[in-house]
């Protein structure tokens, strides 16, 4: 049944395969086999699977979605998504339709020995780092669209940042999908070196059609590096996202991650982080669902070393019938001793047809361990209306304000001002703003 | 100012108001003492509009207006205020915002143009400082993390800020140490004028003696048992409530 599904598209990958970078690369073409082969025989993950009994990706399957191939189309500039998505105090590196497109990308200044650049140029220039790296920070276990995304990547990005660098600004890798029924599916590496420190955004936008977006991230954290990993996903509300970040730490390295997730009619996002000695994660959520979105983020933090800190926050709020999933995994090995960590999943449902799935999960096998979380579903707080009620405030923008509160503690972690004023945009245009000034905020 | 006749109110269908009666004129310092559980919250919330109550019989006049019909907000607007007994904290929303947002509401509802910026940081700087706040606390989330001082302190500040009619102060000295109420205490005075009352429950003659009372009243089980001048709550302090709440079975 499911293999069914999947050889519609294994079948079309024959004469997708030439056009795929690395194609001399005898590894990569080996390692793509080896994906499709997995792929064609799982199939796209089911509701049978634990991991994903509450993301129904069926409606994926009944599309046939195509790889774009390099030159086709791309006449069409989405000038507009540029403007309002391209941060101008980062380098940028756009794909459009999941190819580099070098004209619309910023790389000038960027420090001699620092690389910047797309993976299939990466693939070409300097494979030997490439395959270094590529497929080590993801598991071959993972779900199927790990291996469908190896399978099938068209481009992507590809960061290395030479031990003791810390990058000025930070670098954006901005995917923009232009054409109806496309597969833009991409992988990006970035590795920071030890004592490296940088900050990369990854934003997902597209035209208002249905498209799929299947993307992966390895990111490698050296160490005592710090590496800061931005997710604006702002996609089409008829669009399919899958994301998978994976993220290996090593000795005393520092990962944040901020995550909102904004757009997408289907949106999956998996964020898995392994901690070495004493390092630390930070990982953030944002999920806004209106109308009848659907929007899963399974993070998975993996305590392998002593000593290490965890901080994971992720916020909801659903309007509407929408649906939100939160499943968030910690695992403390047995080795992991005096591991502190916090996980909080809060979710505000503005409409009683609008969902919260949440699903903490703690497996300790230390026993010296600091591990708390904590999660709430909930409405707005009436104590608090009729506080600011008590201060003159209409009821309306009190509903108002207290929503944008909530959400907005997020968007006031984002160190980056172009970016933190996207955000904020993202909140604003998504709930009803009615009462609220922007000019205070 | 205001004028509340024989007011009852419940509660779940329990009475807890019942019947009461006072008479507010600008310019009045009213204390209002009793137990715990005696209705003094309860009357506080109901003055400014808190749901999940039942006004079941009796009527609140407000500057001749039913006060009882208004919205929260129209109240507030209309220059009542209530600094609560357990201020709330409001995360992600700035101290500053809420009293800029609360300021020009009140400016709008008079048919005002919003407050000059500039005009605006002046006045609440004047008022933090008066109050003997960091300034930093503007720029704080309402309430949030605040000690339970900083809360009635805040309280204050925005009451200073919004120049209210009529002020009721629930509980606003319990929980601050004696140079806190002192500033709380200050604030408060410096505000008495003419045309604007307070409404203080307390359960402590100490606030009472850096803010002197026109009338003393005590509140017991839902009803107001005596009434006097600021001496009352001196006796009360002496004797305890049960003298009056007996006095009360005995007349
Ligand atoms: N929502 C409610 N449900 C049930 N009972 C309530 C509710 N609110 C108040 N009460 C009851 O009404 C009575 C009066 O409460 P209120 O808070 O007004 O007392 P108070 O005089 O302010 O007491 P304190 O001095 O402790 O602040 C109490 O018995 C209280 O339990
Ligand atoms: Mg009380």
């Amino acid at each position: 049944m499911t293999t069914a599904i999947a050889s519609r598209y294994t079948a079309e990958y024959s004469t997708i395969a030439p056009t795929l970078p690395g194609q001399n690369l005898a590894w990569l073409t080996a390692l793509r086999q080896q994906a499709l082969t997995k792929f064609s025989a799982q199939g796209f993950p089911s509701l049978r699977e634990e991991e994903w009994r509450y993301t129904n990706v069926s409606a994926i399957e009944k599309k046939l979605f195509s790889p774009s191939l390099i030159g086709q189309a791309q006449d069409i500039v989405p000038t507009d998504l540029l403007a309002s998505y391209q941060l101008p105090d980062a380098w940028s590196v756009v794909l459009i339709d999941g190819h580099y497109c070098a004209e619309l990308s910023v790389l000038e200044g960027l420090p001699a020995t620092v690389t910047v650049m797309s993976i299939a140029d990466a693939l070409a220039q300097q494979p030997e780092i490439v395959e270094r790296y590529i497929n080590q920070a993801v598991n071959n276990d993972e779900h199927s669209l790990v291996a469908f995304n190896t399978a099938w990547f068209t481009d992507g990005l590809f960061v290395h940042v030479p031990a003791k660098v810390i990058l000025e600004k930070p670098v954006q890798v901005l995917h923009v999908s232009t054409q109806g029924d496309l597969l833009a599916s991409t992988r990006t590496v970035i590795v920071a070196e030890d004592m490296a420190d940088i900050k990369v955004i990854e934003t997902f936008v597209g035209l208002d059609i249905a498209y799929l977006s299947a993307a992966v991230t390895e990111v490698f954290v050296g160490l005592n590096a710090d590496v800061t990993l931005y997710k604006m996903q702002c996609e089409s509300d008829k669009a399919y996202h899958f994301c998978g970040i994976y993220v290996k730490q090593a000795k005393d390295a520092r990962f944040t991650h901020h995550n909102f997730a904004f757009g997408a009619l289907l949106a999956r996002c998996d964020i898995h982080t392994d901690l070495d000695l004493a390092s630390e994660c930070e990982l953030n959520g944002l999920y806004l669902g209106v109308n009848r979105q659907h929007i899963d983020n399974h993070t998975r933090i993996n305590h392998l070393k002593p000593h290490g800190i965890s901080r994971e926050l992720y916020k909801g709020v659903l309007d509407d019938r929408a649906r939100g999933v939160f499943q968030g995994r910690v695992i403390v090995a047995e080795d992991a001793q005096k591991t502190d960590s916090q996980m909080n999943n809060r979710n505000l449902l503005l409409s009683n047809d609008a969902e919260a799935d949440t699903k903490p999960q703690l497996e300790i096998y230390a026993d010296d361990v600091k591990c708390a979380h904590g999660v709430t579903v909930g409405q707005l707080d009436e104590k608090s209306i009729f506080y600011l009620q008590s201060r003159c405030v209409d009821e309306e923008t009190a509903r108002n304000m207290l929503t944008f509160a909530f959400a907005n503690e997020m968007v006031d972690k984002i160190k980056i001002k172009s970016l933190h004023d996207q955000a904020l945009e993202q909140v604003l245009i998504r709930f009803p703003q009615a009462g609220i000034n922007k000019e205070w905020l | 100012m205001l004028s509340i006749k024989n007011l009852t109110v419940n509660v779940n269908d329990k009475q807890i108001l019942k019947g009461i009666n006072l008479e507010i004129k600008p310019g009045e310092i009213h204390a209002i003492m009793g137990p715990n559980g005696s209705g003094k919250s309860t009357l506080s919330h109901i003055l400014s509009g808190k749901a999940g109550y039942t006004v079941t019989g009796g009527s609140v006049s407000y500057q001749g207006k039913d006060l009882l019909e208004m919205a929260p907000e129209i109240r507030a607007r209309e220059g009542v205020f209530l600094a609560f007994q357990y201020p709330v904290e409001i995360p992600g929303v700035s101290n500053i915002y809420l009293l800029k947002a609360a300021l020009n509401s009140i400016r709008k509802h008079h048919g005002q143009s919003e407050v000059d910026a500039m005009d605006f940081l002046t006045l609440v700087k004047d008022k933090v400082r008066l109050l003997e706040m960091d300034e930093k606390f503007l720029y704080r989330a309402v309430n949030e993390g605040f000690s339970g001082g900083e809360k009635k302190r805040n309280e204050i500040l925005q009451m200073a800020i919004l120049e209210p009619k009529l002020c009721i102060l629930d509980e606003t000295d319990s929980g601050l140490d004696i140079d806190a109420l002192k500033v709380v205490a200050e604030g408060v005075n410096s505000l008495r004028a003419a045309d604007r009352s307070f409404v203080m429950v307390t359960h402590y003659q100490r606030l009472l003696d850096y803010i002197k009372p026109d009338f003393v009243h005590v509140l017991a089980h839902g009803q107001i048992v005596k009434s006097g001048g600021a001496e009352l709550a001196l006796e009360l302090e002496e004797k305890g409530y049960s003298w009056v709440e007996d006095s009360k079975a005995a007349v």
